[in-house]
């Protein structure tokens, strides 16, 4: 149960007194040279860049978590960056418990072909909030619905803060954090029940824009039900 | 031979033996029922595309007067559920179940919708048979074609052999405690219990 976590490191097979592992054009594990984002991050926001890694060529810079929605709104609209697509926004649970709980953008800037890994630590007895950048990129609003679906991360400021992947009274928890069991908290009858007692039929709100759109065209019971306010219809 | 006129007045002569049969009506009704079971595809994975090859030309359910997928529960007899079932889907198949007409069947293909398969997680229901009744367990990751329509021929085969006086079969069962349907918790888990040594994950090492 506590046995000893070793990870494996790329070069920890090699006998001592290797070469430092590389790729074989070259690119080293650890260290070789920064995106230049990440040195024009330090000069515009000084203490809040707290630790650039480059690891197998990629640029990671660790920032302040209370300032993840002013790095990317810089990185989008400083004409030297242009960090214009946002790939993805997840985060990461170690299984050591004393190391804090990442939450990550993948950015790239398509016109100077760069990418650049944003990361914010956010420890694991505090709270777990970090500005939504939904502000700059319009797509990180799922993005992060699910990150907060599956990690229970709060992005401040995000306008539809609510699971996507499960349903929305699902009260296990957050699935994908290290103290989940894989099966789930409750039992499988339990599971079961509060999953049958679900009404398929009432899954829209008016959050969701494609039907406020269409609200007009919906039967009259439905525009009823969607006035109410009903979400679920549990 | 060739084509004779219309005759106007029927006369049955009993010894003349064309044009005549007589058999059980449970052999008829049954006998019509198992050659044109229509099928309503519920498929959720990678049992169905195994599903769509076993409704395309080179093994062509046709044979078995399967042709019409019928895309409305409505109008169906066999409810075919091909992949895994989430939790999240599990009101939503069975909302597809009430809605079929009497008679009507379920067939549950392959591993995943018959016992979770190796989904056994917090996301997946372990069996459908913890929501619907289910008729014939195709086995399989996915099952070959063949395999599906070995299991189609059980269920004819177990079509064929039903009652019309039988009147439990075509009685609607509602998921309360007083139904067959209903499964008491503890069965639901037991069934969903894990098979061989996989018992440990549930511990999250924490």
């Amino acid at each position: 149960m506590t046995a000893p976590f070793t990870p494996y490191a790329p070069g920890s097979a090699q006998p001592p007194g290797s070469a430092e592992p590389a790729t074989p054009k070259g690119v080293r594990h650890r260290g070789g040279d920064a995106n230049p984002s990440a040195e024009a991050l330090r000069d515009r926001f000084g203490p809040a860049v707290r630790r650039v890694d480059v690891v197998w060529g990629e640029t990671t810079v660790v920032i302040d978590p209370a300032r993840a929605l002013d790095v990317v709104r810089w990185l989008h609209d400083e004409p030297s960056q242009r960090y214009e697509l946002l790939a993805d926004v997840t985060a990461v649970e170690f299984r050591d418990v004393e190391q804090p709980i990442e939450v990550v953008w993948h950015l790239r800037s398509l016109a100077f072909r760069r990418f650049l890994r944003l990361k914010a630590e956010l420890p694991k007895g505090g709270p777990l909030e970090v500005p939504s950048v939904w502000p700059v990129h319009k797509g990180a609003d799922w993005l992060e619905r699910e990150c907060f679906d599956m990690f229970g991360i709060r992005f401040a400021g995000h306008p539809d803060l609510r699971r996507i992947l499960m349903w929305e009274q699902y009260r296990e928890g957050y699935p994908l954090r290290k103290d989940f069991p894989l099966r789930g908290r409750f039992s499988r009858a339990e599971q079961l029940r509060q999953a049958l007692a679900a009404n398929p039929e009432a899954r829209y709100s008016m959050e969701e824009l494609s039907i406020a759109d269409a609200f007009e065209d919906l039967p009259s019971d439905m525009r009823a039900r969607l006035r109410s306010g009903e979400k679920t219809g549990e | 031979m060739g084509l004779t006129p219309r005759p106007d007045v029927v006369s049955v002569e009993p010894r003349a033996n064309e044009g005549w049969i007589t058999t059980r009506l449970d052999f008829l009704v049954n006998w019509a029922r198992a050659n044109s079971l229509w099928p309503m595809p519920f498929g959720t994975a990678c049992c169905a595309i195994e599903f769509m090859a076993t409704a395309a030309s080179q093994f062509d359910l046709a044979r078995f007067g399967m042709e019409r997928m019928s895309f409305s529960p409505r109008q169906s007899d066999v409810l075919i559920c091909a992949g895994r079932v989430p939790f999240k889907l599990a009101p939503v198949i069975r909302r597809i179940w009430q809605q079929m007409p009497q008679p009507k069947w379920c067939i549950s293909m392959g591993a995943c919708a018959s016992t979770g398969g190796m989904f056994d997680n917090y996301a997946v229901v372990q069996g459908i048979d913890t929501i619907i009744p289910v008729d014939v367990y195709v086995p399989g990751c996915p099952p070959r074609p063949e395999g599906l329509i070995y299991g189609i021929m059980l269920l004819q085969e177990k079509v064929k052999r039903e009652r019309m006086k039988d009147e439990t079969l075509r009685t609607e069962m509602e998921p309360d405690p007083g139904s067959q349907l209903y499964i008491p918790p503890s069965a639901i888990n037991e069934l969903s219990e894990p098979f061989g040594n996989s018992v440990h994950q549930t511990r999250s090492g924490l």
